[in-house]
């Protein structure tokens, strides 16, 4: 079988090159900036090209060393995977790019280091989305945290306490995930994907399935930060430095949504998930409240990073519900809102880094007159404001709109409702700030004449190489939304699983 | 397990904290090597399997070795979560002079 480069090398590309950059870093530092936006570019690029062969020739295995699946560790790309792949890897391109900056501002000389762990953070991410073999995806998982937990501990002053408390939570999740592993194992004696859900059927009535799959979705529920375990994420996000936030918060927690798809509809069978156990409804009841508290807790906050945190927590309801639901629409708005969501975090978290390269404080009630200082940064701002409010151009109303189908499939009105109240809500949010930004005259400023203030529109933008990826991510959302109809009927409907 | 798993929530010291995530990860472990284990086998090693003409090999004479080869890669990840935790300990000392949970939250909060 002539197998495809390109699952591999999305995986290898990184993980060698973080190495690379420590032994760069030695010879020469400057090298090590460029060397990373390579890498990335290059599993960019391979991650398109799997997206393109698989809408084309259909699913992709690749066997690791020629060994044949149950045995050997397999890599399975379809349509779901090679979508969540794109997403992740472009997203963290950009992310690379707009880091620069950041980076040598904030801690200097820590920067190869920094470089070397936000790769091997990204190939953790790669790879869960990547394999087809629940052992591999645990030991991907760990990757990616075990790098996520030492990013965040180079933050400010809460920093490295707020890391702990995610470790603590992080590793029970991933132990709880292990020990799910283990019990599937003693069952079924396999660990590929595919032979798991070709072998589990008959073993649906066994106890020992049950438990495995509790501790499986509350081990993956603590990791994407799901509402009543997501004590860790508040702290841990806000303290982090800002690049890191603006890598870990889009990319982590979807990952996590991606990882929960998958063995609830792949693994499992849907109609166990749904019908053996109510563990559908349960997980759509939990999200309920995930999107409401994380809407109310975001109200009363006034930093403008912990309030993003807080709706990022409410959009992992989103997803949730979406999963939760367990109907074409709803899974339909589940997956288009794992990347709507990864881009409109992306762009606010970048745009939060921004303004505090700038020497603004992140509190919301000193914005005042920031859009006249930085016009294009605010500009995506209401961008993706608009998005996560979910207004129709952007690509927060579609993937909301099939949230909301899914939930009036369901016959779920209270669900239904509770999308709508929090659009409202995050209007509220986003438009404190927007109204702070744009409309609220400064103190300073109110003396000078309208005419004279347009002379005086001080340019103080944030640098080239943070305001390009920035201006990409927003018109990325205006064209995702614009686009979602094609996206939908090319990607989507076949990442489904088969039965919907 | 429930005791590592006590431990992580309920104790107040950052370290116990994270002696208690090594008890439950190590309780993991052997977990999975207890699923590889049957009675009356010995270890997965084929003594004169090589240069010697193929026999069958029956399965139940042998431990599983799978659940073994696992848990070496679960304990390189154990190693270096610990490794990780205790840098972070470190850093959390030398800003705070303490390791006690409630004692850093009440400095925090000043």
């Amino acid at each position: 079988m002539t197998a495809s480069p390109f699952p591999i090398l999305i995986i290898v590309v990184p993980l060698i090159s973080a190495f690379l950059i420590i032994l760069l870093g030695w010879l020469k530092k400057n090298l090590c900036y460029p060397f990373m936006v390579a890498a990335l570019a290059v599993s960019a690029l391979s991650s398109l090209a799997i997206l393109q062969e698989v809408i084309h020739h259909g699913i992709l295995h690749y066997h690791l060393g020629n060994w044949d699946p149950p045995w050997g560790i397999e890599y399975v790309i379809d349509p779901l995977n090679a979508f969540v792949l794109v997403i992740v890897s472009v997203i963290s391109l950009l992310i690379a790019i707009a880091s620069k900056k950041m980076v040598e501002r904030e801690f200097p000389h820590k920067v190869v280091f920094f470089y070397c762990l936000f790769l091997l953070q990204v190939t953790g991410l790669l790879g869960i989305v990547v394999t087809g073999d629940v052992f591999n995806l645990y030991v991907f998982l760990e990757i990616a945290s075990l790098a996520g937990y030492a990013l965040i501990a180079i933050g400010e002053d809460g920093a490295p306490f707020a890391s702990f408390n995610y470790m603590i939570y992080g590793t029970i999740g991933a132990c709880f995930y292990l020990l799910s592993v283990g019990y599937l194992y003693i069952v079924t004696g396999s660990l590929n994907m595919a032979d798991l859900s070709r072998l589990l059927p008959d073993l649906y009535s066994s106890k020992v399935v049950l438990m495995a799959f509790a501790f499986f979705v509350v081990g993956v529920a603590i990791k994407m930060a799901l509402f009543p375990l997501h004590v860790w994420l508040p702290d841990a996000y806000t303290y982090a430095p800002s690049s890191v936030t603006s890598l870990v918060a889009p990319l982590t927690t979807k990952v996590g949504a991606y990882v929960l798809i998958r063995i609830m509809y792949t693994v499992f069978e849907p109609n166990f998930s749904k019908v053996a156990i109510p563990a559908a409804t349960i997980l759509s009841w939990v999200a309920f409240f995930a999107i409401l508290f994380g809407c109310i807790l975001a109200l009363g906050q006034k930093d403008l990073k912990r309030m993003l945190v807080y709706v990022l927590i409410a959009e992992v309801g989103y997803i949730a519900l979406g999963v939760g639901l367990g109907n074409r629409n709803g899974l339909t708005g589940a997956i288009l809102h794992i990347m709507n969501d990864a881009l409109m975090m992306a762009c606010l978290f970048l745009i939060v880094g921004a303004i505090t390269y700038k020497g603004w404080p992140r509190q919301i009630d000193r914005f005042i007159g920031l859009h006249k200082k930085m016009p294009v940064t605010m500009a995506a701002f209401v961008i993706s404001a608009l998005s996560v409010i979910g207004i129709p151009p952007a690509c927060g109303f579609f993937s909301k709109w099939y949230l909301v189908l899914g939930a009036i499939d369901a016959k779920q009105w209270l669900f239904v409702a509770v999308l709508l109240v929090s659009s409202l809500l995050n209007a509220i949010l986003f438009f404190r700030v927007i109204e702070r930004a744009y409309f609220e005259p400064g103190a300073n400023e109110r003396n000078v004449q309208p005419v004279k203030n347009k002379a005086k529109f001080i340019w103080d933008e944030a640098p080239l190489s943070m305001l390009i990826p920035t201006v990409l991510l927003a018109a990325g959302i205006l064209s995702v939304g614009l686009l979602s109809g094609t996206i939908i009927s090319e990607v989507i409907q076949f990442a489904l699983p088969a039965s919907f | 397990m429930m005791i590592g798993f006590y431990a992580m929530i309920g104790k107040n010291n950052l370290v116990k904290k994270l002696i208690g995530m090594n008890i439950f990860q190590t309780s993991i472990i052997l977990f999975f090597i207890s699923t590889g284990s049957k009675k009356g086998a010995t270890i997965p090693i084929v003594a004169d399997g090589h240069g010697v003409v193929h026999r069958t090999i029956e399965a139940i004479q042998y431990m599983n070795p799978l659940p073994h080869v696992l848990m070496l890669t679960a304990i390189v990840v154990m190693v270096s979560t610990f490794g990780v935790a205790l840098a972070l300990l470190l850093m959390i000392y030398r800003r705070y002079q303490t390791l006690e949970e409630d004692e850093i939250l009440a400095l925090r909060r000043k």
